[in-house]
């Protein structure tokens, strides 16, 4: 970064990459402010990439660039035969963070995970309601408070979790960045002192990075962890600069203000690609968008007819105005990144013609439906209503007329939930774990039906696959189950899968170490700037 | 001069709670809910949105949910926010002081060549300077500052290097904030170099800010200044044989002035709405971001409680004002 003119010789001090020579300070151009700094609250990766992933660590993590849970506080762990008790033995040891705001006396124990765990499910807990209006999102998300029966310290460096049934995506959950690990001599602390709201300010965990501060929508600090029990990082400083407009992101990356920043517009990938001091990693992101059928409504309660639907949809077209190329169309209700995908399975090919006469031999004509458009971006969908317009022409040709309805994102996602809704809505996802049960069962399981499973499909044969699937622990089996509800899903077809999205990460030259996460997350413990 | 102040202030006082009742009811009149916002995609159930509605309050009725609030107001409990469960008015503090430095800087840089330029044109009336300046102003005030901010981000900032991008101040400088102004904590930190760091990273974005009430007080400047040029007192004190420039500065000028100052009071409130794009393009942590983020999370305490104090500001900045016109023109007192 250099100034040519006026400012200059104030402002060469002022450029820190170029005088960063003694310390290295690693500056990531984020998209947002987090919510908080305590994960168990939230549901926003945003709020994550600031909170659980610098800062804490869980039981187990996902093996970088990978959905794969692997060992993390804990070491090692066993499951009963029956599947419903996990006891994980933790690594001694971990030295939780020695910060400007407190100094922990102990390494980490078993009091730590039953803490951190219990608070969130136990409404008892004196921080089940730490501030007003706490909230454990994905927690009760992922049905933890049913699911566990309870959480047991048995020695200090062991820890039970008895289950009310048997859960095979379990391990893959205590990897997500709700279940962190905190420590309970700090919560003991600020709760003595009355301070109990400061958990969600000035977090402390056992993350490859301390927090240092943060400057409100501006700045977020922190300091390497010599101590990190993966191994120290190489980077000294990590620091966020929030940037909200992905033009200006790119503008700074540019000028060497930052190293890496999340979210380009799609608009920018080819310059940025063309530009020699940054690098462009791209992947296909764990995300589905796609159009839910109201199934219990006619016409659309006859397969034949969503079958013929999807015939008409140009998704490459889609991909093409909406994303730029940045995406793929979608066959299957999982991305191809997923274990189980089903690669055998054909998409419908784009035939007006087709669609026409299967519609004709359903016994469809004029038909009117809405399809209803989201108002928001989302990383699965950048604009939906230029993906509506462009299924309402192609509807249009095959004598469907299309009313496009859209209405504010909260109530959007309310409205679209109820049974009775009419037409096809447009939503996405985007996975949590990796786990094939976070998609298939939470948006298409006959349970979902008048919540997450907009299309209010309850198929017997594809439920009882996925239900069977989530309690058996060989993944073999479980791969085989879920490849058999995914033929099952194409050929009911209760949904037009439209795209899996790209995530591209633009980042500088120099940056080395980045590993490009599955799951969306934004790590770096690994990276490193050369000098 | 007192009775004055007493009148005016008494006034402020139905105002201050007719804001307080819009603020209240607007938001909640907006399709969307806080509660189902907090899971996004993840459907939540409906025993626990009316478990975390009861926690927050917001299932009872509309008119105790108001009183409630109202009664928090008056003794200095503005509430906390839904999503970053922390005080707003501690959150404001901490950010309003970023919001007010921007304003204060776009406001001199509009006033220190909006009204010699309106003067300027006044005098050279239907001359190609004025032509040329009205001509701009009339751009400027036209000018969709989104826009109009990245195109200076992409000149000054990427092409030419001039200027940082965004933010207040170079990554490298890491001090407490004492007064929240970085300019002046810059300088009280000491580091070598930071207070020019701070300076240039409010260069952009006061311009940016500053260009809409820049031509707005151009244009108001010229008209006041040519009508006042016009009049009686000014033939008779040319007449007298006083110098062109003691007749603008000291005869004109100052009686022109009564609108303008009216026109800058009322820029503040336009600024204060101006600061939103403009904190948003630069990554300028004020208040006008953190209003646009709450109002898409539906943040309600956080969006009546900001509008409430923004309010509040405005209507002393205009109490100032009245006051000032009081001092330029003794007639208004009465």
């Amino acid at each position: 970064m250099k100034y040519k003119f006026g400012f200059a010789a104030a402002l060469l001090a002022a450029s820190f990459l170029s005088t960063a020579a003694s310390a290295k300070t690693f500056v990531f151009c984020s998209e947002g402010s987090p919510e908080g700094f305590d994960p168990g609250l939230y549901t926003a990766g945003t709020t994550f990439d600031a909170s659980a992933h610098p800062v804490y660590s869980r039981l187990l993590e996902f093996e970088p660039g990978t959905t794969k849970p692997v060992a993390g506080l804990a070491e090692s762990w066993t499951v009963s035969p029956d599947g419903k008790e996990y006891t994980f033995k933790l690594r001694p040891g971990v030295k939780f963070h020695t910060t400007e705001f407190f100094t922990p006396t102990r390494t980490l124990t078993a009091d730590d995970v039953v803490f951190s765990i219990d608070r969130q499910i136990n409404t008892k807990n004196p921080w089940h309601q730490y501030v007003a209006g706490t909230s454990w999102e994905y927690a009760a998300g992922m049905g933890f408070p049913e699911l566990i029966k309870s959480v047991e310290k048995v020695d200090d460096l062991t820890v039970k979790f008895v289950l009310n049934r048997p859960e095979a995506p379990f391990l893959a959950n205590l990897a997500m960045p709700f279940a962190s690990i905190m420590s309970k001599e700090y919560a003991d602390k600020l709760q003595a002192d009355g301070k109990m709201e400061q958990l969600n300010q000035m977090p402390l965990g056992t993350g490859p990075f301390s927090f240092v501060g943060y400057q409100q929508d501006a700045v977020i600090r922190y300091a390497k962890n010599a101590d990190y029990w993966g191994g120290a990082p190489k980077i000294d400083d990590l620091v966020f600069a929030i940037t909200t407009d992905a033009s200006v992101r790119y503008q700074k990356l540019k000028a060497g203000e930052c190293h890496l920043m999340p979210f380009p517009n799609a608009a920018d990938v080819q310059s940025m690609k063309s530009d020699s001091n940054l690098k462009v990693m791209e992947q296909e992101g764990l995300n589905i968008a796609y159009l839910a059928y109201n199934t219990t409504q006619a016409p659309f309660d006859k397969p034949e007819v969503r079958k013929a639907l999807n015939k008409a949809i140009n998704k490459k077209a889609i991909v093409d105005a909406v994303f730029q190329g940045m995406a793929t169309p979608a066959t299957n209700p999982i991305p191809p990144t997923m274990w189980s995908y089903n690669k055998d399975i054909k998409d419908d090919t784009y035939d007006l013609d087709a669609a026409k006469k299967m519609l004709a031999d359903a016994g469809v004509k004029d038909l009117s439906m809405k399809v209803w458009a989201m108002p928001v971006s989302r990383p699965y969908m950048l604009n939906a209503r230029r993906a509506a317009e462009i299924i309402q022409d192609d509807f249009s040709k095959i004598g469907v007329k299309v009313e496009i309805v859209s209405y504010e994102w909260a109530e959007y996602l309310d409205r679209s939930k109820a049974k009775d809704r009419d037409g096809a809505a447009m939503l996405g996802w985007t996975g949590d774990n990796g786990d094939p049960d976070n998609f298939l069962d939470t948006l298409l399981g006959c349970e979902a039906v008048g919540g997450n499973n907009r299309a209010q499909w309850c198929n017997k044969e594809f439920d009882a696959l996925v239900k069977k699937a989530k309690i058996t622990s060989d993944q073999a089996e479980r791969t085989k189950l879920y490849e058999e509800a995914q033929v099952i899903f194409k050929r009911e077809a209760p949904w037009a899968t439209l795209d899996h999205s790209l995530s591209i990460v633009p980042m500088r030259k120099e940056v080395s170490g980045f590993v490009q996460s599955p799951l969306g997350d934004f790590t770096f413990e690994n990276v490193d700037i050369a000098e | 001069m007192f009775g004055f102040l007493l009148r005016r202030l008494a006034v402020l006082i139905p105002t201050f709670i007719g804001v307080s009742i819009i603020a209240f009811a607007f938001i909640r009149l907006l399709p969307g809910d806080p509660v189902a916002l907090l899971s996004g995609e993840r459907v939540m159930s409906p025993e626990r949105h009316a478990q975390i509605s009861a926690q927050l309050g917001l299932d009872r009725p509309m008119v105790i949910q108001y009183f409630d609030y109202l009664g928090g107001v008056l003794t200095g409990d503005f509430g906390s926010s839904i999503v970053s469960k922390t005080p707003i008015l501690k959150q404001f503090l901490a950010l309003f002081p970023a919001t007010v430095e921007l304003s204060l800087c776009a406001i001199v840089i509009a006033v220190v060549i909006g009204i010699p330029a309106g003067v300027i044109a006044a005098i050279k009336r239907g001359s190609a300077i004025d032509q040329s300046m009205m001509g701009v102003a009339l751009v400027g005030y036209s000018m969709p500052i989104f826009w109009w901010g990245l195109l200076l981000i992409i000149l000054f900032s990427g092409i030419l290097q001039w200027t940082p991008v965004s933010g207040r101040i170079s990554l490298m400088y890491f001090f407490k904030p004492v007064t929240g102004f970085m300019l002046i904590d810059s300088l009280i930190s000491g580091q070598k170099g930071a207070f020019a760091s701070a300076v240039s990273h409010l260069i952009l974005p006061s311009i940016v800010l500053a260009t809409i009430p820049l031509a707005v007080i151009a244009r108001q400047t010229r008209s006041a200044m040519l009508e006042v040029l016009s009049e009686d007192y000014i033939r008779t004190a040319r007449a007298k044989g006083l110098s062109p420039f003691r007749v603008v500065s000291l005869h004109a000028l100052r009686n022109a002035m009564i609108p303008v100052i009216t026109t800058i009071g009322l820029q503040i409130g336009v600024m204060l709405a101006g600061a939103i794009l403009t904190e948003t393009i630069f990554s300028w942590p004020g208040i006008g971001k953190w209003m646009v983020d709450s109002v898409f999370r539906r943040d309600y305490p956080v969006i009546q409680g900001g509008l409430l104090l923004i309010a509040g500001i405005i209507m002393v900045v205009n109490l100032i004002v009245d006051l000032l016109y009081g001092l330029v023109n003794p007639r208004i007192r009465h």
